[in-house]
Order: C-alpha cells, then sequence, then structure tokens
C-alpha cells in the first residue's frame, strides 16, 4: 500500500496530568492490567473536587528560573508538556524544524493573584471609590509579569521562547471548542499542504480558586466529593477538573517518513459544529457528526470510544443519549475524565493524545468506572472516536487510526 | 463549478464583499472614514470611571452604543455586532440571520472585572474566610449566573453565531495584538482549502477599565502625554512616548471570488497573502534584528506571489512605542528594501489609538477603503520626524494616490506576527 504523504501523523505526544509524567507513565497507569488510581483531592478546595497535577519538575523542560518566574503554572504546565511533545518526536534541539514548526494553542486565561484579589475586596469593601482608591491599590500591588501571564496568547509566546518553537502561531479560545479548533485548524492545514509539522496542545492549571469561581458561575462543578462521571448525574451532575498539560506533534506523513520519524497513529477525522443546545439538540449534533465521519469508520468491527463527556448536566445525559443510540456500532467506552478530570480546552486533545498512545501498543483501555463495561478490554482496535460534548457548548468527534505501515510501539 | 480565478498557485481567489467598522471616531464605515481622512483624533480623556492618580487618564472609548452599563463583554460584544451587521449588508450575502460560512473572532480576554468581584464579595458576606472563599460562596447562591457569560470564552463568538446564523463552530482566536489579522487569515485559508465559500472575519476589544489601563501603564506600553488628549499618539515621531488604549470592532466578509462575481456582488479588495512567523525572543520585545517581523512580511509576499516593488503603500502596525515603530521600520527596510523610504506608510493608530485585540481587523477595514478611494488617510500628530526611521509617513494630511497592493502589519507580545497583502480588483 503506497504511503499517503498528506496523512496527519502524531508524531510526539507529551502529557502531564495528576497521574504522573509522559506516555509511559500514562500507560502504566490508564493501561490494561493495572489496578487504577485516581489521584483526586476532595478537601483542599471543598466543597469541590479537583485532580492535582503529579509532581513535575518543570526545570527539566524550563532551566531557566527567570523563565518559570516569568510564568503562570498553568503556562509551566503547558511549556513543561510541550518540550516533552517535541523530544518524543525528535525535534528538540534542531533549529531547522524548531524554525518552521507551526503551533495551534488551546487557552483559556491564565491566573489571577488571588492574594492582591483578596486585599483590595477587603479594602474596598463598602467604600464608594470616589478618590482612586482602586486606582492606588491596582497600580501598586499589581505585578506585569503577571499580566503577562494571564494573556491567553502567553502559553503559546513562552513555548517559542523556551523551546524556540517558532513557525507561527494561534491560539483558539473557547473551553473544549478551543481543544477542537486548535486540533482541527493544524489537521486542515497538513491536508492542505498550509503547513508540514505542527504543535498542537493546550493546558489546565485545576488547582486554583479563580477558575473555580468562574466555573461555578456557570453551576459548572460538582459538589460534594468525587464520584466518576457517569455516577454523577443522581447528584446533579458536575465537573472535577483536573490539571493537565498535553501537546502533540504533528506532521504530514511524507515529511515524517522523510525524516524517519516514527507516528503512534493519525488523526483520520475530526468533525464538530455548535448546536443551539435545546433538550435534546447535543445529541442530535453528534450523531449528524458522526454521520459525517461514517465514509471513513471501519464498519467490520465496533469502534472502541474514548468519551470526553465533563460530568456537567444536561451535556452529559445527552451524551449519554448520543452512545445508547449509536450502541450497535460501538465498542466499550472509557470516559478518561473520570481519571484525568475534565481538562476543558486540553480536554479534546487529551482524548486523541490516549487513542494515539492506545493504538500504538495495539490496544486498549479498561474500564475507567464501575458503569463501563470490561468486554474489549486490552483487544486491538484499528480506529478509536474521541467525543467532545462541551459542557456549556460545542460539539466535535474525532477519528484516531492506526498506521499499519511504520508504527510506533 | 469550474473555477475561472485562481491565484498564482490555482488556489482559489479570496473577495473582500462586506467591511464593518466601531471605534471611537464613531460608528460606520462613512463616519469613521470621513473623520479618519480630515485627520481627526478619537482620543479623549476617560469618563468610565475615575482616572484619579494614575499616570495615563486618556483613550480611544467608544461610548454610547451600548445600553448596558461598561463591561467588556457586553461592549465588545455590541461592537461585534454592529460592525458584522453593517459588513454583512455590504456583501448582501445569505438569508437574513444566515450567514452562508464560518464566524472567526478575535475576542479581548474573558474575566470578571472589579464592579463584578465586588458585587460577589458584598453578597457573600456570610462567609467567615474572605478572599475568594467569599466569592465563591456567593457564587453558590445561584444568583450570579447572568456574570457566567463574562468568563466563557466562547459566549461572544456564541452571542454573534446566534444573531448572524453563521455555520460550524464559531472560531474564538487571540494573537494578542495581531488578531484581527489573524481572523482574515484563518478564513482566507479556510476559503482557499475550499472549507467553506465565506468568512465572517471579526476583531473586537472593548478593554478600557481600571486594570486594563493599570496593566499596559505598569508595562511602561503607554503615552503619559494626557494633555492635550488627540496629540498623545505620534506614530514614527521622534517624542512618541507610548500607544494609546482604544477600544473598536472591525469586521470583514471574505469570499470565494468566483462566488461573489458569480452573484453579482461588488468585490471592494483581494486578500492576497498571508503570513505569519513567531519571534522567540521576549515576552514583549522584537529580536533586534526583527527576523520574526521581516519573516512575517516576506512569508506574506510569497504566499501573495508579490515582489516588494509590488508594495505601493503599507498600513502600519505603528502603535507609536518607541520599540514597535523602530522595529516596523527596521523590518520593513529588511524586507522591502532601499525603497521604503519612498512607499507611502500611515498609521491609523494616530487617530484612532491601539484598539489591541481589534487592530488588525479594523485597519484591514481602513485599507480596503485606501484603496477603494484613491485617499492615504493620513498620520497626525507627526510634527517632529525621527530621523533614524526615514519613512515616507503620510504626515498630517491625506494625500491621494492608486493603490493597487499594500500591506497591513500587525504585531503582539508573546511574539506575534502577523502581515496580510491585500490588492484591488482586477489584480
Amino acid at each position: 500500500m503506497l504511503l499517503k504523504r498528506t496523512e496527519a501523523w502524531i508524531t510526539g505526544i507529551g502529557l502531564v496530568s495528576s497521574l504522573g509524567e509522559g506516555v509511559d507513565a500514562h500507560w502504566q497507569e490508564l493501561g490494561p492490567h493495572v489496578a487504577p488510581t485516581i489521584n483526586v483531592d476532595d478537601a483542599g478546595y471543598a466543597p469541590y473536587s479537583i485532580h492535582p497535577l503529579a509532581t513535575v519538575d518543570f526545570s527539566r523542560q524550563i532551566p531557566r528560573i527567570s523563565d518559570q518566574r516569568q510564568m503562570d503554572r498553568w503556562q509551566r504546565i503547558g511549556v513543561h508538556a510541550a518540550g516533552l511533545a517535541l523530544a518524543d518526536a525528535g525535534i528538540a534541539g534542531k533549529p531547522e524544524l524548531l524554525d518552521r514548526i507551526d503551533l495551534s494553542i488551546a487557552a483559556g486565561n491564565g491566573e489571577r493573584d488571588l492574594v492582591l484579589d483578596a486585599r483590595i475586596l477587603e479594602a474596598m469593601e463598602g467604600h464608594r471609590d470616589l478618590d482612586g482608591t482602586l486606582n492606588h491599590l491596582l497600580a501598586t500591588g499589581l505585578r506585569p509579569t503577571l499580566y503577562l501571564g494571564q494573556l491567553s496568547n502567553l502559553l503559546a509566546g513562552n513555548i517559542s521562547i523556551v523551546h524556540k518553537a517558532a513557525g507561527s502561531s494561534r491560539t483558539f479560545k473557547g473551553e473544549e471548542m478551543a481543544g477542537v479548533a486548535a486540533l482541527e485548524d493544524a489537521v486542515r492545514r497538513l491536508g492542505a499542504g498550509q503547513s508540514e509539522l505542527m504543535l498542537v496542545g493546550g493546558a489546565l492549571n485545576a488547582e486554583r480558586r479563580d477558575l473555580l469561581l468562574n466555573l461555578e458561575l456557570g453551576a459548572s462543578l460538582l459538589h460534594g466529593g468525587y464520584r466518576s462521571v457517569w455516577a454523577r448525574r443522581e447528584v446533579g451532575g458536575g465537573m472535577v477538573p483536573g490539571s493537565i498539560g498535553v501537546f502533540l506533534v504533528l506532521e504530514v506523513s511524507g515529511h515524517a517518513a522523510d525524516r524517519g520519524a516514527k507516528p503512534y497513529a493519525r488523526i483520520a477525522a475530526v468533525a464538530s459544529d455548535r448546536s443551539a443546545r435545546g433538550p435534546g439538540e447535543a445529541a442530535v449534533a453528534m450523531r449528524s457528526l458522526f454521520e459525517e465521519l461514517a465514509p471513513v469508520v471501519d464498519d467490520d468491527r465496533p469502534l472502541a470510544v474514548l468519551s470526553g463527556a465533563s460530568g456537567v448536566e444536561p451535556a452529559t445525559s445527552e451524551e449519554c443519549q448520543f452512545l445508547q443510540e449509536l450502541k450497535d456500532a460501538l465498542g466499550p467506552t472509557r470516559t478518561y475524565g473520570s481519571r484525568l478530570g475534565h481538562g476543558i480546552e486540553a480536554h479534546f486533545i487529551t482524548g486523541v493524545a490516549l487513542a494515539a498512545l492506545a493504538l500504538s501498543k495495539r490496544s486498549f483501555y479498561p474500564p475507567c468506572d464501575h458503569t463501563e463495561s470490561a468486554a474489549d478490554t486490552g483487544s486491538a482496535c484499528r480506529q478509536i472516536l474521541v467525543t467532545s460534548l462541551g459542557h456549556d457548548c460545542g460539539e466535535a468527534l474525532g477519528l484516531v487510526e492506526a498506521v499499519e505501515e511504520r508504527p510506533r510501539g | 463549478m469550474a473555477r475561472t480565478h485562481g491565484d498564482h498557485r490555482g488556489r482559489p481567489l479570496v473577495a473582500i464583499t462586506g467591511i464593518g467598522v466601531v471605534t471611537c471616531l464613531g460608528n460606520g464605515v462613512r463616519d469613521n472614514w470621513s473623520k479618519l481622512t480630515s485627520g481627526q483624533s478619537g482620543i479623549r480623556p476617560i469618563t468610565r470611571f475615575s482616572t484619579e492618580g494614575l499616570k495615563t487618564t486618556i483613550a480611544g472609548t467608544v461610548d454610547g452604543l451600548c445600553d448596558a452599563p461598561y463591561s467588556a463583554a457586553d461592549l465588545s460584544t455590541a461592537m461585534a455586532e454592529a460592525a458584522a451587521h453593517e459588513a454583512i449588508a455590504q456583501a448582501a450575502i445569505g438569508e437574513s440571520s444566515a450567514f452562508p460560512g464560518r464566524l472567526i473572532v478575535a475576542t479581548p480576554p474573558s474575566e470578571l472585572e472589579w464592579p463584578h468581584l465586588r458585587a460577589l464579595y458584598a453578597a457573600g458576606s456570610g462567609e467567615p474566610e474572605g478572599g475568594y472563599a467569599r466569592l465563591l460562596s456567593a457564587a453558590r447562591s445561584g444568583t450570579f449566573g447572568d456574570m457566567a457569560r463574562h468568563v466563557r470564552f466562547a459566549n461572544i463568538a456564541g452571542r454573534l453565531q446566534e444573531r448572524f446564523g453563521t455555520r460550524g463552530v464559531p472560531l474564538s482566536v487571540c494573537t494578542a495584538c495581531a488578531s484581527g489579522a489573524t481572523t482574515i487569515q484563518l478564513g482566507a485559508e479556510a476559503i482557499r482549502r475550499g472549507d467553506v465559500d465565506a468568512a465572517l472575519c471579526i476583531g473586537t476589544d472593548a478593554t478600557v477599565h481600571p486594570e486594563g489601563l493599570i496593566r499596559f501603564s505598569l508595562l511602561s506600553a503607554l503615552s503619559t502625554r494626557n494633555h492635550p488628549a488627540e496629540r498623545a499618539s505620534k506614530p514614527f515621531s521622534k517624542d512618541r512616548d507610548g500607544f494609546v488604549m482604544a477600544e473598536g470592532a472591525g469586521a470583514l466578509v471574505l469570499e470565494d471570488y468566483d462566488r461573489a462575481r458569480a452573484r453579482g456582488v461588488r468585490v471592494l479588495g483581494i486578500v492576497r497573502g498571508c503570513g505569519e512567523k513567531a519571534d522567540h525572543y521576549h515576552r514583549t520585545r522584537s529580536e533586534p534584528s526583527g527576523a520574526a517581523i521581516i519573516g512575517a512580511i516576506r512569508k506574506t509576499l510569497y504566499d501573495a506571489g508579490l515582489a516588494p516593488e509590488e508594495i505601493d503603500y503599507i498600513n502600519a502596525h505603528g502603535t507609536s512605542t518607541p520599540e514597535n515603530d523602530k522595529m516596523e521600520y527596521v523590518s520593513l527596510r529588511s524586507a522591502l528594501g532601499e525603497r521604503i523610504s519612498e512607499v507611502p506608510i500611515s498609521s491609523n493608530k494616530s487617530m484612532i489609538g491601539h484598539t489591541l485585540i481589534a487592530a488588525g481587523a479594523v485597519e484591514a477595514v481602513f485599507s480596503v477603503m485606501t484603496m477603494q478611494t484613491g485617499t492615504l488617510p493620513p498620520t497626525i500628530n507627526y510634527d517632529t520626524p525621527d530621523p533614524e526611521l526615514p519613512l515616507d509617513v503620510v504626515a498630517n494630511v491625506r494625500r491621494d494616490a492608486t493603490v493597487t497592493t499594500m500591506l497591513s502589519n500587525s504585531f503582539g507580545f508573546g511574539g506575534q506576527n502577523v502581515c496580510l497583502a491585500l490588492s484591488r480588483e482586477p489584480i
């Protein structure tokens, strides 16, 4: 079979989460034949739960302390994961490749200075601010470097500075759809010859009260202690955010082959839409997206699913409905958010990374909670469907496929 | 359908068929263009909030457009809607509220502002711990759900999608002060790929609030020449001392050229090419040789199939900071050669200030008007030219010139550099 020279191959993965650092650690924790562990903190942010980042020595990917000081934690997580991906793909330290790698990144805002906010709120309580008190407190309290830590595109900027990855960079926003857009735009550019080599990813620092505040305003958080994604509906649903950094090196197959890089898998398709979210509309939208993918889905075997369900209602019930309606076509479903938490902007790309990892191992994952069927665990699959039904808006599917020609394994 | 008009590489040509704009000069292309070409400034003392104790007390705010109390999200949305409505009406595209293409919008940070934080803090007074525990306690009451729109990054794009009926997931993008140009690049690429027939590209930014102003002030990026306000923004002048924050929105309808011609709509201009290059030197400064900016311009010329000699005019990024204007000159000179001293150049920011996230889109709208009318808008306050930047600045009064092909530059913090090449029809 002739090599298709414009396929989007995944040739590098960088992943850090509550379960550890790197693809091997994640396969150890999530792969078959291991007793599942969950790293969740129910106490530190009660009544909310979060999945804290495992211990990571950022200095291994961000050696200069001055660089680390210029970044918020979400940026450090992301820059670290980007460095892992570049190293994994054999691109780190190669100026010719780094100078033309295109960055496609999913991000929210950075972190606020919570101590300063608290101090100002206390000082201003009951104050009508007719004398510029707020101005004074902000002008003397804000740190300019922290503002740069808050800009959405400064994750990309820091990746360029620390890793010298600097072909171009675009940052997409919009919660889950940020990750979908970053990946979809990258895949389309690769397919159309608008880029040959891309670094795609995102990061979330879940361990921040300002993030929790934003999510709580939208009534999107799980209260009262950890439960798996599918066990949350009986308590009204909700998200358990997880600290995650995920990056993929994507490149056109011809480019990878020419430099001898081996793929984990290829991205066969990404499809997305944004329904109005009336009752049932998200499930219908997902069904339409699945039909869009149908021409490239193998119909001779059930399709394994990595579900990006967040636990937030009614989105999670809509996803359940979608999966139920397709149960004859689908194989086992694994909801990786039950193990890693919800990575928001980083979540869909994390699902694609986990799919690529499993395909490269010619295997799949055991159940992520007791509601998922143990059937087919460990059986070889050729395609994995990754779902993203955004907690507030947006629907997407990704299809990741094994590469037969020259697998990495 | 057989393609009748491809570009030099056989890709679909990308036509601009509708433009819309809101700035501190006013609402709509006509009003803005008339003021911009007569050298009128929209920069004035800030009245939205107390500027007591601040080094910078001026900005180019957009006042009176939005009935709701000011917030960045609401005003940014209102401006984007106004600009998009104007652009779509001009393009006369699609059925009412059914734009036949994708929405790509550049939006400012989504965050709570001090009035929101203070309202939450007051409501959470039963919580003994203080700080964010108190804010979270108020949020848990469920009575502040309306505030979620300020912190949802997809909110502005979602509102615009509902209003204009665009197709697919709307894209929200941020490449800092290059964002507006990035929306045009994303739209042009999607049309060239054949993914869509049309794209609605919008940049919008309304972040003149105390924290927004103070952040830039602490980075020493803002002009502190508050009196008279309209004289503060002086791109390429020797005595420039920083940019002036401003608000605005620009919207462009991009279309496959053949489709636009087939439906008989007037083509306002062509997106000939786009280029971007990331800088890995510093978070707020360019690599001293200008390598990344030069790279962005060269990529643009290559993408457009243009020789440097074919550029008739430049709509500069021209922020009026000492650093930007110098780096822009150095890079233009490297990319276009000695001839740069003879290519007319203007910075719209001398009159409308720096519209930040929106700038690339707002200035693309004015670029289209420049080509359409043969009028180069002036760079006002250009009384003391910087001798180190020997450029043909369109000084203080407009100039008549035929512009066939031009560049529009946009640069942003975080090493973002985007350049657009635009042409008149026919090319």
